[in-house]
């Protein structure tokens, strides 16, 4: 008996160990083949452009390619409504937004609501900001808003869409610094860009990236916790008395399906290029802000916070009842 | 590295190979309607991360000028615009092939193509940094008039039947308004519906409306789809180089013209190929013949679409403001690849990579000769012998396909599908496509520039002035109306000097 129990045991403990064995061996294996990377938006993008800088170090690290694809529509919504009909195998993972997954299904119905998306990372976001030409009369943000309180409405400031990061950022702004501005929505960052660099409009709610791509342009504040560390010398709003950090944050979803194993196992993947000092650096030197906040209690949290700020100051912005 | 240098690089087997690739890749592309340059760029980029940056450029530039070629052949041989920048090439190249001429026609836009892309290119390395003003000069209400002035070409487009072609263009432009307004954010028009949420995507409507009622009346209608030559007659070059020399002054005209609208972030290659086709068709001595199989306006569109390749990479690398769509996924990689785009490209170290790309755009330019007329005249043998019970199907998948690739959307599909009948019935009815398309591309820069331009004017303290007073508009508007009236005043003019000369009829 004594050695049918033992057999028993090995058995039992090499089947245990087998098992083990596959299942670490199976997830040390994710990725074994190409992992589609849906961006919600049009290629060229800054959804796009960020996720092509995570496409040479993923294949680097995992020796697997990310392979993207796009499906823009409604501002993003068309892709997030279709995410949670997609297989949940780990191979789709869908690129998301901040303010614009919070604030679209807070506006209309759009197919999808904010915590039906699974988020599994979120790995960086551009400041909003302030944005003039070089040889602007404005040299500080004061320079703008002594002369918006002088003249109400005169200043026109440029930013992307409406509903967005920037133009929260305006009717933000505004109310805390007491202006009042008149904001001129474009179809995007460079369009929005555009027209400050043409003289059309006379600052621009941009973002931290806009003076690296953009030449002749410079910021007058940075709505950060801390100076951009590729801008020393831009303050930040907080610095000036105007309590406001904002911008336009970047994550990445896959469908609800996906098992809980493979949340957290690319929240971890990503984490890693994120915590890569070269991916850092190429970053930070185009003007993106990094966000650290893979699958977990971090991002739970992350996700709280940032949907209640963004609801409270969309409220306030009368965007949203 | 002085210039000989650059092109000795650019020369290098390496390069010629890739722009050869780039060039036939990009071609066959551009003929599948639905696939369009964008969207085989975006596709290459992964590629590009192991080239050095001048390689990468060089690759990218001849996908993208072969697929602004590659548009031409479905615009003639199917009338279905392959690429929106083929729009224009419709109106005349698909008549010529009805009447027998599509290898004319085909050769032509060959070699209008390369010509236009020679002198986009040429600008591109004489003279961009000036000539990048141009995209900052053009401010919301210059937009909005230049979007206007494409839609005066309804006019052109429809002569006989001016209201049923203006209601067309009404109809393109409330179809516009579906989904979620680009300024606005505002959802309109989708009556609760999640199909409609994404809008109407130009490209799936081009589908639809130009290519779904030539399939229809392919099964309707008994005989063959174009007229069948007698007998071969090979590329017809020497027939098409003599068409292009007579008309090298619309050839001049409407490179510049794409060049220019090229520079300009807020239009593109459809809206290049309609202006110059409409000044094509204005100052031709055979107006009346536009739209009925004219060579010229086949010649205006394609060269001016592919002038729109070197204006459009003037403000992408003087600016980082990209001049066109594919633009801005180019300009991407070269983020990735670490490079900074700015005036200072072209002046300091890292100006080699762009004379070598310059000089690499030309020679891609050139190879699209010979690939081109090659790949033409495969693509039209193919559309004319192949039996009709093969050629419908085929189509009809690709139409598909091609729909649903441009972003991935089943719902695209569908639209296309319904506005392809839709469009079939307003046919019989005489309402022609293009209109309807015009208004479906021009609008929404229309309503973004008006409301941009209301706002502006409005903090400005006046409206008014904000649209009529700035004098790049005033130019426009004064364009807007030769082009409206110039038919009547020529007109006019004729019948007096026919009554003077005494009539002969």
């Amino acid at each position: 008996m004594k050695t049918f129990s033992k057999i028993v045991l090995t058995t039992a403990a090499a089947a245990v160990a087998l098992t083990l064995g596959l299942t670490t061996t199976a997830s040390a294996e994710f990725p074994d083949k190409p992992i589609n990377y849906v961006i919600a938006f049009k290629p060229g993008g800054e959804s796009d452009v960020t996720a092509r800088f995570q496409q040479p170090f993923f294949k680097k690290m995992f020796n697997q390619d990310l392979v993207m694809s796009y499906k823009d529509g409604g501002g993003g919504a068309v892709a997030w409504a279709q995410l949670n009909g997609m297989t949940g195998d780990g191979y789709t993972i869908m690129g998301t937004n901040l303010p614009h997954i919070v604030i679209q299904p807070a506006q209309k119905d759009v197919g999808y609501t904010t915590d039906e998306l699974v988020n599994i990372h979120m790995f960086h976001y551009t400041p909003d900001a302030i944005v003039v030409k070089d040889d602007s009369p404005f040299k500080t943000l004061k320079d703008l808003t002594d002369y918006a309180k002088a003249n109400p409405g005169k200043v026109t400031m440029s930013g992307s869409a409406k509903g967005s990061s920037n133009h929260l950022a305006q009717v933000t702004f505004d109310r805390l610094a007491g202006t009042k501005t008149t904001y001129v929505a474009f179809a995007g960052t460079a369009p929005s860009s555009t027209a400050l660099l043409g003289g059309q409009v006379m600052a621009s709610w941009g973002y931290t990236t806009v003076p690296p791509q953009y030449a002749g342009t410079r910021m007058l504040a940075v709505a950060m916790d801390k100076r951009h560390p590729n801008f020393p010398n831009v303050p930040t709003f907080k610095e000036l008395g105007i309590n406001m950090v904002s911008g336009a944050y970047r994550g990445i979803a896959v469908p609800k399906s996906t098992p809980e194993a493979l949340r957290v196992k690319l929240g971890q993947m990503f984490q890693k290029i994120n915590d890569e000092p070269a991916f850092i650096k190429q970053m930070e030197d185009n003007g993106f802000a990094m966000v650290n906040a893979p699958y977990g209690p971090k991002l739970t949290q992350f996700m709280t916070d940032m949907k209640a700020a963004i609801l409270t100051s969309a409220k306030e912005a009368g965007l949203i009842k | 590295m002085s210039g000989l240098d650059f092109v000795v690089a650019a020369l290098s087997p390496f390069h010629v190979a890739i722009a050869l690739a780039g060039v036939i890749a990009g071609t066959v592309v551009g003929a599948l309607p639905g696939l369009t340059a964008t969207m085989a760029i975006a596709v290459l980029v992964p590629i590009t991360f192991s080239m050095d940056p001048a390689s990468a450029l060089i690759l990218m530039g001849a996908v993208y000028t072969g697929a602004i070629y590659g548009g031409a052949y479905s615009a003639i041989l199917l009338k279905t615009p392959g690429t929106p920048s083929a729009i224009a090439t419709t109106f005349d190249g698909y008549p010529m092939a009805r009447r027998g001429d599509g290898d004319l026609a085909v050769t032509l836009a060959c070699v209008s193509s390369v010509f236009g892309g020679l002198v986009g290119a040429a600008f591109l390395l004489g003279l961009a940094p000036p000539l990048a003003k141009i995209a900052l000069a053009f401010g919301p209400v210059e937009y909005f008039w230049l979007a206007i002035f494409g839609l005066t070409l309804i006019s052109a487009l429809s002569e006989g039947h001016l209201l049923k072609g203006l209601i067309g263009g009404c109809f393109g432009m409330l179809l516009t308004t579906i989904g979620v307004a680009s300024v606005s954010a505002d959802i309109r028009y989708t009556f609760g519906s999640q199909t409609l949420i994404g809008g109407i995507e130009p490209v799936a409507a081009l589908i639809g409306l130009f290519c779904v009622p030539v399939l229809i009346d392919l099964v309707a209608v008994p005989g063959r789809h174009l007229k069948v030559p007698t007998e071969t007659r090979g590329f017809r070059l020497p027939e098409a180089l003599s068409l292009a020399w007579r008309h090298k002054f619309n050839l001049v005209r409407s490179s510049v013209i794409g060049t220019i609208v090229g520079i300009l972030p807020g239009a593109g290659g459809s809206i290049a190929g309609l202006v110059a086709y409409s000044e094509a068709r204005r100052s031709s001595k055979r107006t009346e013949h536009f739209g009925t199989g004219e060579p010229e306006g086949v010649e205006a569109s394609e060269s001016a679409n592919n002038a729109t390749v070197g204006g459009g990479f003037i403000p992408t690398l003087v600016l980082g403001i990209p001049g066109t769509p594919p633009d801005a996924v180019i300009l991407g990689a070269l983020l990735v690849q670490g490079i900074r785009t700015g005036p200072k490209l072209f002046v300091g170290e890292e100006s080699s990579i762009v004379y070598i790309f310059i000089a690499g755009l030309f020679i891609a330019t050139l190879l699209m000769f010979p690939t081109g007329l090659l790949i033409g005249r495969y693509a039209y043998r193919f559309i004319v012998t192949v039996p009709k019970a093969l050629l419908v199907p085929t189509v009809a998948f690709m139409t598909i396909i091609g729909t649903y690739a441009i972003r991935n959307n089943l719902s695209d599909v569908v639209i296309m599908i319904v506005l392809g009948v839709v469009g079939w019935a307003l046919d019989r009815c005489g309402f022609k496509p293009s209109p309807i398309v015009l208004g479906l591309i021009l609008s929404r820069i229309a309503e973004d520039g008006f409301v941009q331009g209301w706002t502006i004017g409005t903090a400005r303290g006046n409206v008014v002035a904000e649209f009529f007073a700035r004098p790049i508009s005033i130019g426009i508007i004064v364009f807007i109306f030769v082009s409206l009236f110039y038919p009547v005043i020529a007109r006019r003019w004729r019948i007096q000097q026919e009554a003077k000369n005494g009539h002969e009829t």
